[in-house]
């Protein structure tokens, strides 16, 4: 049965949904950036042109991947691994200023983010060292090497002032669970990061009145006996502590202009080109979809460009505006079909690298994508991550789809593991 | 494969409950915006915005004292956004504008060109009346609308060159600096170059509503993102606008240029460059034509000779001969050399008086044979050693008057003349090289060239006793903490030797023999000298240079008459009008100011 083939053993249903996802993007950067002057999509020096480019050589890439040695990823991991580390320093020294953070390495005519790549690195080594057959994630010991395997990167990413790439690394939280992290943790940490987000958004007294009605409500739930009450008291106590150092922090340790910063990305803050007037910008421009959408190439708002970034991380606006509810439903169909059958994939694989390195990009293609379409609807502060596979840019897109192929390959390559 | 291990597969249905739960949130949130409510739809329907720059007034430009030179006057843009201007009568738009339909489609290309979604402008600087007429009807034509702009005009017609005009940026000027849209005035030469971000101030922002009828219907968010222009600020010159027009009235119809300088700050009093033309004629929607015209007049009157014309100073550079022979210690103001007048070798005077002759009576009589031999003797000084070190001595000393180097100040495009190195002397002559080679640097022929910008500098130095300020326009800015200020230069000749130089300089105007006695000012001590430098483009220029008064100089000048003669004829009285104008504030010699009107190079 069989294929002697590398094609004819590839999950065919995730290369078309991956297939879709591009050429759904590069219809809506054509439709964002239509221009009567350069009608063909084709056209190089418009920016569809440009991304049929980087489809063309993600593609190319992908298959080289294809026929590589499956090891070969799994051996490297810490290479690929130490190389973004090393690229992550190496921005903070020559890195240019691309709206607002030094997130960019400027190679010739070639800029590349070393925090693409980190995403993809972070994967790999963390798939190598959670599937080492002595790794015991119950250990303190081995907690703390994986948890420091993937702060190692985020704090970098931290460091060049980009917030949005480094949140992107909390996702890992759901694959170090999948593997065996206590759900307590899991809550722990979740709850730890949404109180951290929320605490730099609302004064820190509401929270600090919310909690303690949340907890008030909680002890008329629970089984009141001495020791719950005490654990519930002392929750309570360790988040108003947390609420407290976070705002202290921020307001106190952060200088000025990192403050703006993230007021900034939080909303908070606005200026003419700012995060607030792209939000509702991009909230009208999705609503005016309706149900079926304006049509393509006949969106009025994203026509007229009033939805500035459109070609990037506000993609998701051209859909929502020109194919309406229909469209957008189809499209977040099409991502939830596409991380669940890679973590359908992931555990029929043989190898724990293999099941690992699929939780860890279905992650962050879920992360990415829910928190993308989430900003642009006003359900999320406005974080710029990009759309995997639609948003315009080379970088991102090669490194999405060359996890993406990576996996493909471990796939296809899994009756080969004994 | 998995030993010793708890198998935790059952926990990829929490993650996966997740990525379900998360994706219902995100449609149910869609569902709400797109189906349920209908305000963003209405949202999008009167949501053409409209971003409107504030172009903020640029920076008035006044005389020293406060005379306006350069101010602005509002006029209109019409503006397109090509992506909005759909199903327009291109017949009755034209008519309306007054343009031919070619007019109109290239205009229309050049736009989309630009961009399809951000505005650029269809036509520009249309008048205040044009616009009552246009801006009636311009709601039929979507797409298109009127912003404000304006443009300078120029009380006085004069300082053409120092002022500089400001024009439509080019591409790599946008691409220089993001500031600037298409259509965008920007500062293209002189102040208007050089001061360019102080004059330009910041562009603001105002965002309108606009209906589908293409009427501004309300701010937009109340004009929360609206930002406001910042003026730009006001430059005061160290010019005298009097000065600088009776200059230009005194040069009109010969070649050539004046520069006055304040010697105690290096400030321009007057700075004219014959021919000129009207700063007037560079405004406005005829500035493209009439600029070529400018460039291709034979005359040149774009070249601002007065930084870029270079001239052998003749006999003007004697003093700093003197100077550096004095400096040297090679001669004193006794020392006396022969002259044999018109019989003198290598280089016969022109000039007739008593041999031998002294350094006051050389520099009143414009003696040749004396300089040449007060250079010969420097030259061949044993304290030297050699030749070589002789000429490094006098070079050295010529460069610390600003010779030979342009300036660094807010004159732009000055031109450093050419002082020669010894490197050049070595390569001409093999390296056999002396005195006798280079003797027509001793009155300042040969390969010496200056502007009249330097030469009024050196005038600057030398009535300064010693040191100048690096030449610039400016006096300060309007807003009273802006301060500038320019690199002093302290040259490294003693006081002394100055002294002795002025007082034949002042023989100049004062002496029997003085080639600029017929000059002098009544109550006004000038100190001066005049020069008259061959040049192989045709007749001698006509050169003067000088200061006054004389013990404390607030003038110092440098005239240039290309081709007119003698420097006695021309220069000379054409330097002391402007002193006695500028000291004295009227002229009270029309007999001479006559005289100078006559010559008009241009009826020839």
């Amino acid at each position: 049965m069989r294929s002697k083939n590398i094609v004819g053993r590839i999950d065919i249903w995730l290369l078309i949904i991956y297939l879709a996802l591009a050429t759904i993007g590069l219809l809506s950067i054509y439709a964002a950036a239509y221009n009567e002057e350069h009608p063909h999509i084709y056209d190089l020096s418009q920016n569809y042109g440009k991304q049929l480019l980087f489809i063309g050589v993600s593609l190319v890439f992908g298959f080289a991947i294809l026929l590589i040695d499956a090891k070969f990823f799994n051996a490297f991991a810490y290479v690929i691994y130490g190389l973004s580390i090393i690229s992550l320093l190496l921005v903070l020294v020559v890195g240019s200023k691309i709206s607002g953070s030094t997130s960019w390495i400027q190679l010739g005519p070639i800029s590349f983010q070393p925090s693409e790549l980190a995403k993809f690195g972070t994967a790999l080594a963390l798939a190598h060292y959670l599937g080492k057959l002595d790794t015991d994630i119950t250990q303190l010991k081995t907690k703390l090497t994986t948890f420091g395997l993937v702060l190692l990167p985020m704090l970098l990413v931290l460091a060049q002032g980009d917030a949005g790439s480094a949140s992107v690394f909390i996702v890992f939280l759901l694959v170090i669970y999948r593997e065996g992290l206590g759900g307590k943790l899991l809550i722990i940490g979740l709850s730890a990061a949404t109180l951290f987000i929320v605490s730099l958004c609302v004064s820190k007294w509401y929270i600090m009145i919310s909690l303690v009605i949340i907890f008030a409500l909680l002890l008329l739930i629970i089984n009141r006996t001495k020791k719950n009450i005490l654990i519930l008291i002392g929750i309570l106590i360790a988040a108003c502590a947390f609420v407290f150092s976070v705002d202290f922090a921020f307001n106190h340790v952060l200088k000025q202009h990192q403050r703006t910063r993230i007021n900034i990305i939080l909303g908070k803050e606005h200026d003419i080109k700012g995060v607030g007037y792209n939000l509702n910008q991009s909230m009208i421009a999705i609503g005016s979809g309706g149900f079926s959408g304006k049509g393509y190439l006949n969106g009025t708002m994203t026509k007229y460009n009033f939805v500035p970034e459109q070609h990037t991380d506000f993609i998701f606006c051209t859909v929502g505006e020109e194919l309406g509810f229909v469209g957008s439903f189809f499209l977040i169909v099409l991502y939830l079909a596409l991380v669940l059958r890679i973590i359908h994939l992931a555990e029929r694989q043989r190898s724990a690298f293999s099941r690992i390195y699929g939780y860890g990009i279905a992650c962050i293609f879920f992360f990415h994508f829910a928190i993308n379409i989430g900003m642009t609807i006003g359900l999320v502060p406005v974080i710029g991550i990009p759309l995997p596979f639609l948003s315009y840019g080379g970088s991102s897109l090669l490194m999405f789809s060359m996890m993406l192929f990576v996996f493909l390959k471990q796939d296809a390559n899994r009756m080969n593991i004994l | 494969m998995i030993k010793n291990k708890i198998n935790y597969s059952h926990r990829k249905y929490v993650i996966g409950s997740i990525f379900i739960l998360v994706a219902v949130i995100l449609i149910t949130k869609l569902f709400i915006i797109q189906i349920v409510k209908d305000s963003y739809k209405q949202s999008s329907d009167n949501n053409t915005l409209r971003y409107i720059t504030q172009y903020p007034s640029r920076g008035k430009i006044y005389d020293r004292n406060g005379k306006l030179l350069v101010y602005n006057e509002a006029v209109y843009d019409l503006m397109i956004i090509p992506s909005q201007a759909r199903n327009i009568d291109t017949a009755a738009f034209c008519k309306l504008l007054n343009i031919s339909n070619e007019v109109y489609n290239n205009n229309l290309k050049k736009a989309k060109k630009y961009s399809n979604i951000t505005p650029s402008i269809f036509i520009s600087q249309i008048t205040k009346e044009e616009y009552g007429r246009i801006a009636e009807v311009l709601y039929h034509y979507p797409g298109f609308y009127f912003q404000t702009r304006s443009i300078r005009q120029y009380p006085m017609p004069i300082a053409a060159h120092t002022l500089g005009s400001i024009g439509e940026v080019t591409k790599p000027e946008m691409e220089r600096d993001s500031y600037y849209n298409l259509g965008d005035y920007i500062g293209k030469s002189g102040i208007e170059k050089y001061y360019e971000t102080e004059l330009r101030g910041k562009k603001g922002i105002k965002i309108t509503v606009v209906d589908v009828h293409n009427r501004e219907k309300e701010r937009f968010m109340n004009g929360e993102y609206d930002t406001l222009p910042v003026p730009g600020k006001d430059i005061i010159l160290g010019l005298d606008a009097e000065l600088q027009a009776y200059g230009e009235y005194l040069m009109a119809g010969k070649t050539g240029s004046i520069v006055a300088i304040e010697p105690t700050t290096g400030q321009i009093l007057a700075m004219v460059s014959s021919p000129t033309y009207d700063p007037n004629e560079l405004v406005g929607r005829t500035r493209g034509m009439r600029y070529n015209e400018l460039l291709n007049d034979p005359d040149k009157p774009l070249i601002n000779r007065a930084i870029s014309g270079t001239y052998p100073p003749g006999s003007t550079f004697k003093m700093i001969n003197g100077l550096i022979s004095l400096q040297s210690g090679v001669i004193t103001v006794n020392t006396a050399y022969p002259c044999s007048g018109p019989n003198s070798v290598p280089i016969k005077c022109t000039h007739y008086h008593n041999s031998p002759v002294r350094l006051y009576d050389a520099i009143e009589n414009s003696c040749n044979p004396y300089f040449w031999q007060a250079f010969q003797d420097m030259m061949n000084s044993k304290r030297f050693g050699s030749q070589h070190e002789g000429f490094k001595f006098w070079y050295d000393n010529v460069t610390s008057f600003g010779l030979g180097r342009s300036f660094n100040s807010d004159i732009p495009f000055t031109v450093s003349g050419n002082i020669p190195k010894m490197e050049y002397y070595d390569k001409v002559y093999r390296g056999v090289w002396n005195a006798m080679t280079v003797r027509s640097l001793s009155i300042g022929q040969g390969e010496i060239l200056v502007t009249p910008l330097q030469l009024a500098n050196v005038a600057a130095a030398i009535g300064n006793e010693g040191y100048f300020y690096e030449p610039h326009y400016i006096k300060n800015f309007g807003a009273p903490n802006d301060s500038v200020s320019f690199e002093k230069h302290v040259i490294n000749i003693k006081q002394k030797h100055f002294q002795d130089v002025k007082k034949g300089m002042q023989n100049v105007f004062e002496g029997e023999h003085g080639t600029a006695r017929m000059s002098k000012i009544p109550d006004i001590t000038v100190g001066g000298k005049t020069g008259t430098a061959e040049n192989p483009h045709g007749p001698d220029h006509s050169i003067f240079m000088g200061f006054a008064p004389v013990g404390n100089p607030q003038i110092a000048i440098a005239v240039v008459v290309e081709n007119a003669g003698f420097g006695s004829t021309w220069a000379a009285p054409i330097a002391s009008l402007m002193i006695e104008k500028y000291i004295k504030g009227e002229v009270m010699r029309p007999n001479i100011e006559k005289r100078v009107l006559t010559l008009n190079q241009t009826e020839e």
